[in-house]
């Protein structure tokens, strides 16, 4: 676990070899709870600080919206309208709030950590949008073949289906990388765009069901995820917060995730330890598309039942940003989807009250990324000295663009 | 000695971090010309003293005086428009750009509002460079040319920058016996023509060699200062140190038993396909060093990394204890029981974001007792980890801290603490104590002789002549790929071996500086 998290702060530069000296003396201290906190609020400080601003922007946004569309300024409309944010994500009590802020977290907690785990083998999943809907298409068509089943044989069967083949997704631009060196951020945008077409033509096609007056797959039955909880909380939730420790352990407690995350921070160590630099890749991104690809098929067989031909959403996307926001390490990626779920959750409710439109939550959400990418800023505005783990993680992205480029 | 007030006068210089006292009321005097060593092991306290200098850090007490005027140094750039400079041992440079674009970063010189005035500048650099003594060609890109040329382009940056005062910080880790030479003259023109320069460095020869004054830093105190002329190497390694330090390991009588590494007829070829190390014959065995002696780029690197398994040799055999493991991959090699200290231990040796204890178990990760089956075992990681701080006193306040927060030394301590584990039948090290401070060598020395004594077969490769010759029972001169001569160790003569490394024993003598500065 002490991997997981950046040391204590160390004293500035030239310090560290002296620090050594006569520490050496102290006995060593062990992680205990306490300190794991402290170093992970310590590491929050440049995300939150990214959230806070963005928020602060936001506000902006909502002044000039409400100066154009009523000619008038409220300066209390962006406390209304996030007021009413955090109401309709259930933040003030609401149970059918909280309920959609977890649903919506849901898929965004799987995505995350299919960004979030090739971050950790120094790879940019841009491609979790289209393992997502792989895993969709899959999950929708194998629930509609197996809609007669037992309904726990048919859902293991559609989300199988949905990681088996959104881990293919992900397997292809690993095999492309290691075998031929193709930058795995061309070939999963290539391969996103496939998929949103793929799909339309499965949908259209091979898996089209008869009787609708429009294109999509057949109903998938006993495959529908069971509603545990309130109106809309399904198991597929449950299975994504599973998630997050398994990945974690995956990560900090396998000798799969050490070498994964040696091949990220080092990949000419990690062959010199005997690690297979390119198996790591191949297997990483295998991963990353099976924890997308259950998402999509989550989603379908959970909450739409079956898929149209012109399925879209935003989840593999919105993804790259809950990943970065949450440093790529578990814990955080299920804070930002949880972030990004409320804001979502709460949006309607905002936009009942207040007249704010619902897309102001994309804007939001891009700033947040804007400044996380453009770190800096938020450093400057609250006076934070070290840089985050995150902007570690887009370091080892922008390396691979580059390649060399020290002396 | 002089009634000029010193170029840079410091005075009372305290600096504490927690848990530190890293400068202890550090006086120090820069005379205008003069050539300061500041000599002393990796945390004594230099590289806090030169960033106060430079303003990168505040000190808690103490002043700074330029020219006899008590300053305030805000930061950097104010630290240089003060005159002073710094030129770093990781150079500042960018690759692709050329010489004069790196110079000019940060310092443009304009022809209007808009356009560089690039003639202007390459006039100028051209002859700042031939001031002191070499040709720069301003168009060349920066990530082309030699180490030692990069360390031109900074020096020549701080220069363009109107230095008086100039930091160099281990100036010559990276540099070749010939590029240090040159690199010295061009300091001493510099001194010459009034410039004042504070060399740190821990390599006690060159200081001896460079310095007009050394002063000796040691746990964030001065311990003294020395003219050459009244001191030698012994001396200020016991300064540096606080204790008797043996600069030569006593490497005692080896006992060679049967050859254990057997290599045959052994090819490499680099990433260009050019082979590199030609048909090679060597033997080492259980209980011996066998030094590689050669000007670096003489094909070592190929044949290191093909013995490792680390690239693929393109032909002959290799055979250690009496199994043919030609072509076998590093996990194969490790798993047999061979060692391996990596060259660029940056690079190869250690993940350096990792904590410490998660680098001792690199190449051992997944094996019994650091792991049970795909589980880590971080209870033994944990004990193995500290186990190795303790007997290989790695100076660190704990496992979990990251090897980047560790010293040069130290880091290599971790490696080695790794590589020298359980009962290896072949250690392979490389450069095994390049830029380290002599405390450091010493540890590492000994515990190679102790390796030995124990049967390990030892193949050590280093740049550094005096380090094969003080360890190696055998040396093999390697010039140009192939091994041109085997002498044995203690008889061996410098000289030849010198002559050797830079001709292969077949050119004539005058050709020798031409063809090493090819070669370099």
């Amino acid at each position: 676990m002490s991997t997981a998290l950046p040391p204590p702060e160390t004293p500035p530069a030239g310090t560290g070899t002296t620090a050594g000296t006569s520490a050496a003396a102290a006995p060593p201290p062990r992680r205990g709870w306490s300190s794991r906190v402290r170093g992970g609020i310590s590491v929050a400080r440049v995300p939150l600080g990214a959230v806070v601003l963005a928020f602060a922007v936001g506000s902006i946004l909502i002044w000039l919206s409400s100066l154009v569309t009523t000619k008038s300024l409220d300066l209390g409309l962006p406390i209304k309208a996030y007021g009413a944010m955090l109401e309709g994500a259930g933040l003030l009590g609401n149970v059918n709030g909280l309920v959609n802020t977890l649903v919506q977290a849901g898929p965004l907690i799987l995505g995350g950590l299919a960004v979030g785990v090739g971050f950790k083998a120094g790879l940019f999943n841009i491609g979790a949008q289209g393992q997502f809907l792989m895993g969709a298409v899959a999950g929708a068509g194998t629930g509609a073949a197996v809609a007669t089943w037992p309904a726990p044989l048919a859902i293991l069967a559609s989300i199988l289906a949905g990681a088996i083949v959104g881990g293919f997704w992900g397997f292809i631009p690993g095999l492309l990388k290691a075998r031929t060196g193709a930058h795995e951020v061309v070939t999963t945008i290539m391969l996103n765009t496939i998929a949103a077409t793929f799909i339309g033509y499965l949908v259209s096609g091979p898996l089209l069901a008869t009787g609708f007056s429009f294109d999509r797959t057949g109903d998938i039955g006993n495959a529908a995820l069971p509603i545990i909880f309130g109106r809309n909380l399904h198991l597929g939730v449950v299975i994504a917060f599973a998630a997050v420790p398994i990945i974690w352990w995956l990560l900090w407690r396998s000798t799969l995730g050490f070498e994964i995350r040696t091949v990220g921070a080092n990949p000419d160590a990690a062959r010199y330890a005997g690690m297979r630099p390119g198996l790591i890749t191949v297997l990483t991104m295998s991963l990353c598309g099976l924890l997308a690809g259950i998402a999509g098929a989550i989603e379908i067989i959970g909450i739409t039942h079956f898929m149209n031909a012109s399925y879209g959403t935003n989840v593999g996307f919105d993804s790259i940003t809950v990943a970065l926001l949450g440093g790529a390490h578990p814990v955080g990626i299920t804070l930002a989807a949880l972030l990004f779920g409320a804001m979502r959750a709460g949006a309607g409710l905002m936009q009942i009250q207040t007249q704010i439109p619902v897309e102001i939550v994309d804007i939001l959400q891009a700033v947040v990324l804007l400044f996380m990418a453009a770190d800096i800023v938020v450093r400057r505005v609250f006076r934070i000295r070290k840089a985050g783990p995150v902007v570690e993680e887009i370091a080892t992205v922008a390396r691979s663009y580059g390649g060399g480029t020290s002396v | 000695m002089t009634e000029t007030a010193p170029a840079l006068s410091m005075r009372g210089i305290t600096k504490r971090y927690p848990g530190v006292l890293a400068n202890d009321a550090i006086d120090l005097d820069l005379r205008p010309g003069e050539i300061l060593a500041l000599l002393g092991e990796n945390g004594a306290g230099k590289s806090t003293l030169m960033n106060i200098l430079y303003g990168l850090a505040v000190p808690d007490s103490g002043e700074i005086l330029l020219d006899g005027q008590p300053v305030t140094i805000a930061g950097p750039s104010d630290a240089i428009a003060r005159g002073i400079s710094m030129v770093h041992q990781h150079f500042m440079l960018v690759p692709v750009l050329t010489v004069a674009e790196n110079i000019l970063l940060g310092e443009e010189t304009m022809a209007n509002a808009v356009f560089l005035d690039r003639a202007e500048a390459h006039r100028r650099i051209v002859e700042l460079g031939r001031r002191f003594g070499f040709e720069i060609d301003p168009e060349a890109k920066v990530g082309n040319l030699s180490v030692g040329w990069q360390q031109r382009v900074e020096i020549l940056k701080a220069l363009y920058r109107q230095a008086r005062i100039l930091v160099l910080d281990e100036p010559t880790a990276v540099l070749t016996p010939q590029e240090t030479t040159e690199i010295f003259d061009v300091l001493r023109r510099l001194a010459r023509e009034g410039h004042s320069i504070i060399f740190i460095s821990h390599k006690l020869y060159e200081v001896l060699a460079i310095a007009d004054r050394i002063t000796v830093i040691r746990r964030g105190r001065v311990v003294g200062t020395r003219l050459p002329a009244e001191t030698d190497e012994d001396d200020l390694a016991e300064m540096m140190v606080g204790r008797n330090v043996q600069l030569v390991v006593d490497r005692g009588e080896s006992h060679p038993a049967e050859p254990e590494l057997i290599i045959e007829k052994f090819s490499v070829a680099d990433d260009r396909g050019r082979v590199v190390v030609k048909d090679i014959d060597l033997e080492v065995r259980a209980g011996e060093i066998v030094g590689i002696a050669g000007v670096a780029g003489n094909g070592q690197d190929e044949l290191v990394a093909a013995l490792t398994g680390l690239r693929r040799p393109a032909g002959g055999r290799v055979t250690l204890g009496g199994k043919d493991v030609t072509g076998w991959g590093p996990r194969e090699m490790t798993d047999f029981g061979v060692g391996y200290v990596p060259g660029d231990r940056q690079r190869y040796g250690l993940v350096l974001s990792f904590p410490i204890e998660d680098n001792l178990v690199l190449t051992s990760y997944y094996r019994e007792p650091f792991a049970s089956g795909p589980v880590r075992n971080d209870p033994a990681i944990r004990d193995w980890a500290d186990e190795s701080i303790q007997a290989f006193d790695i100076r660190t306040p704990s496992a979990t801290v990251p090897a980047s927060n560790l010293s040069g030394g130290n880091q290599q301590k971790v490696i080695v603490a790794r590589e020298f584990s359980g009962q290896p039948r072949l250690l392979i090290l490389d450069q095994p104590t390049r830029g380290l401070d002599v405390g450091s060598i010493e540890f590492i020395h000994r515990r190679a002789i102790a390796k030995r004594d124990a049967g390990s077969a030892i193949l050590l490769v280093s740049a550094e002549l005096d380090e094969v010759l003080e360890l190696s029972d055998r040396i093999a001169v390697m010039y140009r790929g192939e091994i041109v001569a085997i002498r044995d160790g203690r008889t061996a003569d410098r000289e030849e071996i010198g002559l050797l490394m830079a001709t292969g024993g077949k050119a004539p003598i005058e050709e020798v500086t031409t063809t090493m500065s090819v070669e370099a």
